[in-house]
């Protein structure tokens, strides 16, 4: 009896909690193809070779009109980048340090504290200078539907568009993109980088290590909170086993 | 010296105090010979499972206010601060935002399981009651704590719920404006968002300490749903629950885990890892899961002010379920017709909830509707009539004797219950 009760409940909330979660698709746009990542799973965890890969691409593509406000250069330790490497990095950008003795803003070399440059002072002047402000990169593969495998779908989705497709002048068309109708232009055509390690830089190795950048970038702590988890979870089933011993031997002389 | 209390506790500093304040005394009946009937099954874990999420959320509430801005310019940067800068702050920051989903997953079964077994019915029904305000103080709460991080849908949800109020006519728009603080959801609205988020919490425990308390005069329901008539019917509250809800707890925390862990942003909206942004509504406006049942009562109806009437009454119902259900019988058990028409209620709010999570457009809103409807017809048409017309089946005797005299030569006849003999412990 109870037991019919505790599976209905269980199978009732397994099929609520997906069909409610399940995303209301936006518009026409196609579900991206799933990708094989380093970071799938619960053992999962950031291939670091292709992720400094994608913090090159980020740093010489996407930089130029996208931010990432909420990392500084100290993270980038990381993604297996050494003290000297990163203090090197921040140092050749030039970000603002204050204000100078005459009140204007002030640019100087970064160091390991400086947050990542951005390439526009306000969201504005963005606006103004590309016909549409290009979104913080920090969380994006947690702001999307779809995450790691969305935006690989979008930087490997422009196409031609579909004859008959009406786009509208200024706009690009993806595979992808809700409403197939992009501001942004193709940013990776493939050879954008040349990568140190000799990888040839065909547009999906560039989009599939951006890709793992930007996701570690999002959620930095994720190998950590796996290998807590796992940890987590193999104590409570223990302990949860031997409590439920516990439980049985104690209510064993007892008629219920 | 009238006023002491005889502790029997031998412990000199523990008979010192509880001579003179007998929180031992208090702790030992309500907690430790708190007889409680034996035949609970795990459906009576979910109120200490409730209790421990309800003290998880506060305590990691503490730690995350100590580093959270509640200001517009500030909030959804300060989340990401403590989602990186704080050390284990992202751990923190996941069990309270996985918690607000496991304390409605386990609060729901909780208030399942006092409608499956009729636990509402007398001599419980300010329990109950008190318990539905418990619920309501949760939904203020929960709905509180999902704006302050100041995404895209902590925005608009606020935006869209505050709003609901405008429906009313007359004070309808002066009581938004006052909800806000202002002329739009901004500054003043999540100031006061964040003090209550913090202050309703503590409300609720007290809340919590009534509704135990009122369960400690009237004691426990059971899956039987008869009354306790023999201390053969009962067992010690400790070891034996103490033992039963730690295996519960153990399973709960699991569950809990793998969400935390391993799929932290599973139950989440994508859109609130967008900054709020004031003139770029979200393609779908939908709460968090826990509200998607209500949320698609809201939209059934056509009429704006019936609609939210409605989503109100969804839950006020319950404060009336105590007499809406007329049948003397308690357990599902023993009743044959209601042990169906609960699961097609069940069935209803299921369907409920996936109708909230999609665009309200064609099948959705027939479906809906239909929901709506039997969510009502259930309590205010079903439970009146069903009580007067329901042929029930015979109650057991006693909790010990849960077979009908006459055929009492199996087992379990004899009330030969461990509480007949003296405990090892306790």
């Amino acid at each position: 009896m109870m037991r019919t009760i505790l599976r209905g409940v269980a199978a009732g909330a397994l099929v609520a909690l997906g069909l409610w979660t399940a995303p209301a698709r936006a518009q026409d746009a196609p579900v991206p193809p799933q990708q094989v990542w380093s970071f799938d799973g619960p053992f999962g965890t950031f291939d670091m070779a292709a992720a400094q890969r994608g913090f090159q691409v980020y740093s010489q593509v996407c930089a130029n009109c996208h931010s990432m406000d909420q990392l500084h250069y100290r993270d980038l330790s990381g993604i297996g980048l050494s003290a000297a490497q990163i203090k090197a990095i921040a140092a050749a950008v030039q970000v603002p340090v204050g204000v100078d003795d005459q009140g204007a803003p002030k640019l100087g070399p970064g160091t390991p504290a400086s947050m990542f440059r951005a390439p526009f002072a306000t969201v504005d002047a963005a606006r103004n200078a590309l016909g549409a402000a290009p979104p913080d990169l920090s969380v994006i593969v947690n702001a999307r539907e779809y995450h790691a495998n969305y935006i690989y779908g979008i930087l490997t989705g422009f196409r031609d568009p579909p004859p008959g497709f009406k786009l509208q002048p200024g706009l690009y068309y993806n595979e992808y993109f809700p409403g197939h109708q992009i501001h942004m232009p193709q940013p990776l055509h493939g050879n954008d980088v040349t990568y140190a390690d000799g990888t040839p830089a065909r547009l999906g190795q560039e989009a599939h290590d951006v890709v793992t950048f930007l996701t570690w970038a999002a959620n930095p702590e994720m190998v950590e909170r796996k290998q807590i988890g796992v940890r987590v979870v193999l104590f409570l089933a223990l302990m949860g086993g031997l409590t439920y011993a516990v439980k049985r031997r104690l209510w064993a002389n007892v008629d219920h | 010296m009238a006023g002491l209390n005889k502790s029997s506790f031998t412990n000199p500093v523990v008979n010192w105090i509880d001579t003179r304040l007998p929180v031992f005394t208090m702790m030992q009946k309500e907690y430790g010979k708190f007889p409680t009937p034996k035949n609970f099954n795990y459906m009576w874990n979910f109120g200490a499972l409730a209790m421990i999420n309800l003290l998880i959320m506060i305590i990691t509430g503490i730690f995350l206010a100590m580093n959270y801005q509640p200001n517009t310019q500030l909030a959804f940067n300060s989340v990401q601060h403590i989602m990186r800068d704080v050390n284990y702050g992202w751990l923190i920051r996941y069990v309270h935002q996985n918690g607000a989903s496991m304390f409605f997953i386990v609060t729901y079964i909780h208030i399942f399981r006092g409608m499956y077994y009729g636990s509402y019915k007398a001599p419980r029904e300010l329990l109950w009651m008190i318990g539905v305000v418990i619920l309501l103080l949760m939904m203020a709460t929960a709905f509180m704590g999902y704006v302050l991080p100041w995404g895209q849908m902590s925005y608009w949800g606020a935006t869209v719920i505050t709003n609901l109020f405008s429906a009313f006519p007359v004070v309808g728009q002066p009581i938004v404006t006052w909800l806000w603080g202002g002329f739009a959801v901004a500054d003043p609205t999540l100031n006061r968002f964040f003090s209550l988020h913090y202050l309703l919490p503590f409300v609720l425990l007290g809340v919590v300490f009534l509704h135990v308390a009122a369960l400690h005069v009237v004691g426990s329901n059971n899956p039987l749903g008869i009354d306790v008539k023999t201390p053969q019917d009962t067992v010690p509250f400790h070891p034996y629950y103490t033992v039963k809800d730690s295996v519960g707890i153990c399973v709960f925390l699991l569950v809990f885990a793998l969400l935390v862990f391993f799929m932290p942003n599973l139950l989440g909206d994508p859109n609130n890892f967008i900054p709020a942004n004031p003139l770029q509504t979200p393609p779908d406006i939908v709460p968090e899961w826990y509200f998607l049942p209500f949320y698609a009562i809201l939209r059934s109806v056509p009429n704006k002010l019936g609609g939210v009437c409605m989503m109100f009454g969804s839950i006020l119902v319950l404060f009336v379920l105590p007499w809406l259900d007329t049948s003397p019988v308690r357990s599902a058990r023993f009743r044959p017709v209601f042990r169906v028409l609960i699961w097609v209620w069940v069935a209803s709010v299921i369907g409920l909830g996936m109708v909230g999570a999609h665009p309200p457009t064609g099948i959705w809103v027939v479906l809906g509707r239909v929901c709506t409807i039997y969510y009502f017809f259930h309590f205010l048409v079903l439970l009146p009539i069903l009580g007067k017309m329901e042929r029930t089946l015979p109650l057991p005797e006693s909790i010990s004797r849960p077979v009908i005299s006459g055929n009492s030569g199996g087992g379990g006849g004899l009330p030969s219950g461990a509480a007949a003999r003296p405990m090892e412990k306790a």
